[in-house]
């Protein structure tokens, strides 16, 4: 059996648990697998602490919360000192370089892959897609889900008539992971 | 889609059609949906200007011929007792929706409890009797809702739906089935003419039929003890067969009401009793005792009001303990304690709230249990 679990962490007002949503709607809808979002927020509209807890796997899910992710996705320097430390061994950090300057000790074999989302964002003419990059730049890296499934999940998840520049944001950070990833391979090699 | 929403969609596949409500978290996207859903299907949300309100506001529909509901938290459930004592001695079918957080007052909003199951039993005033589920998940949350509105419709009852804040806003595929294979259960209308017509005189269901504000009836419906045709009748004969009727129609469809979902009970030597969201977090703890070899089974109670007796009593004849998780200090697990009569051990796994039990919790009891 095959399960992921993954933790999304930012402040409230950046897109936090839509990252998720999509990231789960994208396995549970388009993957053909099973999906469960827990998400966690202040009382405040935005700002504070926010996170998505999601569970990907083959089987049914019944325990919907995630203890020690295999996969992090962080927005914010807060949610990468509180969630580092409870990544699995050898597990996956994807973060926002700019808004993650201090990157805690990570454990054994794990490793940290970093982009400037905000700025593509900002690139692409919208801040407010920073979490669509992330999204892109999971489904270049990471290999839970595939491309397609994802692009649809995005598709169908945003509002209309910000489509355009949701997918553009999403190519943003798929192609940039998939380049570093090329990198890394041929640093490797 | 999450549990709130599902919720919603629950109830509009169901056939409700007016809702009236106070927002509040963790329940408000049951409500917002609704809003959102409702002028494109025919129908009616009002914000009221509290609780209060709200729960009187429905009744009121729901004798203007609509399937109705409410949706609230614990601080507003607390408002509302005087009404739910009003929907049950008028028999006015209703549903309420809770979502459950941590309290008492205002508690924890954006934080799961599952500490409201006493208060809907028994918080307003007076004998009463009423019917509570308890969904696990988004797709639960759906389907349940169905049930619960057919439930309300069965039995004249308020129906409460009893979610927490985990599977408000947990989100999951949910599938929707198609409009024709959904089983609605309508209002049992009265076939009898004006003047023929007696409001609360029932047969031997105990449950009479209605009519509706328009249809020419002249009907009076009052929150005072009365006779058949609806008018105040204070005195002892009468308070009597009304009483024997409001809790009668229950309690005399106790098994028939039983809906628990059992898991290796054949040669279970532990039981874990649990509900809602518990139900989830107990899986893993029941998986590893297994493992360890322990004979762990798992009933989960999807109806918790009225309260399955007869399945626990049968099993405390041979089980050697019960264990009951729940968000909060201590409830149900009392019920577990007046089905089992002091036949076995009954084990406690009370939580504060705020968040879930760590399975590890439940394991420890389970195989403090089997000692």
């Amino acid at each position: 059996m095959s399960k992921t679990e993954l933790r999304v962490g930012g402040l409230g007002g950046q897109g936090v648990i839509l990252c998720g949503m999509i990231i789960g709607k994208a396995a549970s809808i388009y993957d053909g697998k099973h999906a469960t979002l827990i998400q966690a927020f202040g009382p405040e509209a935005r700002g504070s602490a926010c996170s998505a807890q999601v569970t990907v796997s083959d089987e049914p899910i019944g325990y919907p919360y995630v203890k020690q992710p295999d996969m992090l996705v962080l927005m914010s320097q807060d949610a990468a000192t509180q969630f580092v430390p409870q990544l699995k061994p050898g597990g996956l950090v994807l973060y926002e370089s700019e808004l993650v300057p201090k990157m805690p000790p990570l454990p054994a074999g794990a490793r940290a892959l970093g982009i400037p989302a905000t700025r593509f964002a900002e690139e692409l003419g919208r801040r407010l897609v920073l979490n669509i990059v992330m999204v892109g730049f999971f489904a270049g890296v990471s290999g839970v889900l595939g491309y397609e499934s994802v692009e649809k999940a995005v598709l169908d998840s945003v509002p209309k008539g910000t489509q355009d520049l949701n997918l553009r944001a999403f190519r943003r950070g798929y192609d940039f992971g998939c380049e570093l990833l090329a990198k890394q391979t041929q640093g490797a090699s | 889609m999450d549990g709130d929403h599902a919720a919603c969609e629950g109830a509009l596949a169901a056939g409700c059609r007016f809702v009236a409500g106070y927002p509040i978290t963790p329940s408000t996207e049951v409500v917002e949906r609704f809003a959102q859903r409702i002028p494109l299907i025919g129908g009616m949300f009002i914000q009221m200007e509290d609780e209060i309100a709200s729960s009187i506001a429905i009744l009121g529909a729901a004798w203007a011929g609509k399937k109705v509901m409410t949706v609230t938290s614990g601080p507003g459930l607390s408002l509302m007792m005087e009404h739910i004592g009003y929907a049950a001695i008028t028999e006015t079918p209703c549903v309420f929706v809770d979502v459950q957080r941590g309290g008492p007052s205002t508690g924890l909003p954006t934080l799961p409890a599952q500490a409201d199951m006493m208060q809907v039993r028994w918080g307003s005033h007076g004998d009463y009797e009423i019917i509570a589920l308890s969904p696990n998940s988004p797709q639960e949350c759906f389907d349940l809702m169905i049930k619960a509105f057919n439930l309300a419709e069965e039995y004249r009852v308020p129906v409460f739906f009893m979610m927490d804040e985990v599977v408000g806003h947990m989100t999951e595929r949910v599938v929707i089935p198609e409009a024709s294979a959904i089983e609605v259960m309508e209002r049992r209308w009265t076939s009898k003419p004006p003047g023929e017509y007696k409001p609360y005189a029932a047969d031997d269901d105990m449950v009479p039929e209605m009519v509706k504000a328009g249809d020419g009836y002249r009907i009076h419906i009052t929150g005072l003890t009365h006779d058949e045709r609806g008018y105040p009748a204070m005195n002892p004969p009468t308070q009597k067969r009304m009483m024997e009727r409001l809790l009668g129609k229950i309690r005399n469809n106790r098994e028939k009401l039983i809906d628990v979902r059992g898991e290796h009970l054949e040669d279970a030597e532990i039981v874990v009793v649990s509900f809602g969201i518990t139900s989830r977090v107990s899986g893993p703890a029941i998986e590893e005792a297994r493992k360890q070899g322990l004979k762990v089974g798992h009933l989960r109670m999807v109806i918790a009001w009225p309260f399955p007796a007869s399945v626990i009593q049968q099993l405390a004849l041979r089980v050697k303990a019960f264990v009951v998780p729940e968000l909060n200090m201590g409830q149900m697990v009392l019920e577990v304690e007046r089905a089992v009569a002091g036949k076995t051990r009954v084990i406690s796994v009370p939580h504060p709230g705020g968040t879930v039990h760590e399975p590890q919790e439940i394991l420890t009891k389970i195989l403090e249990a089997a000692r």
